[in-house]
């Protein structure tokens, strides 16, 4: 009895808290659907009133102005894209390097490790200028979409590292059958090893769709940044410029940022934890 | 096995390698290099030895920054942690809801920096501008306490998760014994799970300090290191050095400043590995 009463006692508590936790996002949206003259620094805290409503009419004017529309656009390719060349292609290194001993595979897997440390301010001027150049020399690489390779270096250090991790407790003989039975290592690696590796593709998948599509200074250093903008890159740019900022459609772009995001954690829940959990154990 | 594997390296290393060379490691190299040059691109470095690494750490905003960076990396890491292993204590007691109070607690580390740093913003405005006191963008003391509630409701939830599982995987007959040998609560608590969940706690310190010092996008996008260079952390503070001041000799000691950093991330993340390292011997 007594343990049930305490247990009643932490719950309301914790929603309390709860509740409170939510109150950032929560209030943000509040606001994104009041008028735009109804949005000021004061005023946040107050709830949109009959009077101030403004409906969808602020998602309306986010999504229909071209910039919001083009950065999601762009950020959803270079995050699904690049997501998918660091699963498939530091899987397949991955392997390799477990599986074949020799200095280059020490040496990589090494500094893979490496690279997950060093801080990114590190190698931003460099690497921006490298990006640059590469512009300048493939003229019609001017796109959105190259920063998908230089995603794929940055992406394999944690990529290369927890898979091989993982790769290291897999017994090699279910590939050696696969090979005598004449199987190329192709054949193997797509029939036998992709589908054993599925789980970590899982976490691995996760932890760098959120890196790849929060990150905002990566981008914002490669990409030529009058024509292209990531969802980020936007957001930033907004507030960075002069002259009146439209708060209402600042709102509501957060909010179509904030809300896929919700949704996909809720559906995915489980995964996510686990991904995380496993990248905190093995980084 | 290997042998035939050997072979494939085109197919399964190359991509990976190319991108990793071209991404991380060309660029770290070409920024080693020139954090001894003097240049404002990488065609016109001018070999200067020693000279930006002087003019980095007697820098007025560097140190200033490292102390503030310093600062903020404790009071965080100490909140962060401590909150978190509060409510993974709760947590994993029967209680109503859990797993509701769990996910709602982790939500925000999914949400990108910039986006986070621009609804706090907004919040923190809002609450000044109720107890008519300056902005954030003219206010230093809240600009740190922005900062550092900021990370804790970003992080929080990460943290216990971590600790959650750690906490689960306390043998539970380890909790019976000690509850025989009649260990009252606190007891329990201080001699058993803790010792425990040691493994837990040294990822969570050695996860916060390094987020915390690589600081960047949430802190760009808060305060700007406003007011002038009040809240300025290390990462930003190279940042600015690099795109923000004009003059030739900036870009080398901003370059300089970045393997300064780089050598301090680099060393916390290899004493935090001697220190679980030494712990698993004991276990």
């Amino acid at each position: 009895m007594k343990k049930q009463a305490s247990g009643l006692i932490w719950t309301i508590i914790l929603s309390v808290v709860s509740a409170l936790y939510l109150y950032p996002i929560i209030m943000v949206l509040l606001n994104s659907l009041k008028k735009e003259s109804a949005i000021t620094t004061a005023g946040a805290f107050t709830a949109p009133t009959a009077e101030t409503f403004a409906g969808l009419e602020n998602y309306v004017s986010a999504l229909t102005s071209q910039g919001f529309g083009k950065s999601l656009f762009y950020s959803l390719f270079i995050t699904i894209s690049s997501v998918a060349l660091i699963l498939l292609c530091c899987s397949m290194c991955a392997w390799y390097i477990s599986r074949v001993n020799n200095l280059l595979s020490r040496m990589m897997y090494l500094l893979c490790a490496f690279s997950m440390v060093v801080p990114f301010q590190m190698v931003m001027f460099t690497l921006s200028q490298t990006a640059d150049r590469f512009r300048l020399f493939f003229i019609r690489f001017n796109n959105p979409y190259t920063i998908c390779f230089i995603y794929l270096g940055f992406g394999a250090g944690l990529a290369v590292f927890m898979f091989t991790g993982f790769m290291r407790s897999v017994p090699i003989e279910i590939e050696e059958a696969a090979m005598i039975d004449g199987c190329s290592p192709l054949q193997t690696y797509f029939r036998v090893v992709f589908p054993i590796l599925r789980p970590t593709m899982i976490s691995v998948g996760i932890l760098e769709t959120m890196w790849v599509w929060n990150d905002y200074l990566l981008p914002t250093l490669v990409l030529d940044i009058k024509k292209y903008r990531t969802i980020p890159m936007l957001i930033q740019y907004f507030r960075g410029s002069y002259g009146t900022v439209e708060m209402g459609a600042m709102m509501a772009s957060i909010m179509l940022t904030v809300i896929p995001v919700v949704i996909i954690y809720i559906l995915g829940q489980k995964h996510i934890i686990k991904g995380v959990l496993a990248g905190a154990v093995k980084g | 096995m290997e042998k035939a594997l050997r072979k494939w390296f085109p197919v399964f290393v190359l991509p990976t390698l190319a991108a990793f060379i071209v991404g991380f490691i060309w660029p770290f190299l070409q920024a080693l290099y020139l954090s001894f040059c003097k240049f404002t691109t990488v065609d016109n470095a001018s070999w200067a030895g020693f000279g930006n690494y002087i003019k980095a750490l007697t820098d007025d905003t560097f140190s200033y920054s490292f102390l503030f960076t310093v600062a903020f990396v404790i009071v965080a890491t100490v909140l962060i942690n401590g909150i978190a292993f509060m409510l993974a204590l709760v947590l994993t007691r029967s209680i109503r809801g859990t797993n509701i109070f769990r996910t709602v607690f982790f939500l925000p580390n999914l949400i990108g920096g910039i986006v986070l740093g621009y609804i706090w913003n907004i919040l923190i405005n809002a609450l000044l501008s109720k107890f008519a006191l300056p902005l954030i963008a003219l206010n230093t003391t809240a600009g740190f306490w922005g900062l550092v509630v900021m990370l804790c409701w970003q992080q929080i939830g990460y943290m216990m998760i971590i600790y959650i599982a750690g906490l689960q995987n306390v043998p539970p007959e380890l909790l019976e014994a000690s509850q025989i040998d009649g260990a009252n609560r606190l007891q329990t608590l201080l001699r058993v799970k803790l010792p425990m969940v040691m493994p837990s706690i040294t990822i969570c310190l050695f996860l916060t300090i390094t987020n915390c010092f690589k600081l960047f996008d949430q802190n760009l996008s808060l305060t700007g290191g406003a007011p002038g260079h009040d809240t300025e952390m290390l990462a930003l503070n190279i940042y600015n050095t690099f795109y923000a001041r004009s003059g030739p000799q900036w870009k080398g000691i901003g370059q300089a400043k970045a393997v300064i950093f780089s050598i301090l991330v680099v060393g916390i993340a290899l004493f935090q590995l001697r220190a679980t390292r030494s712990k698993e011997v004991q276990q």
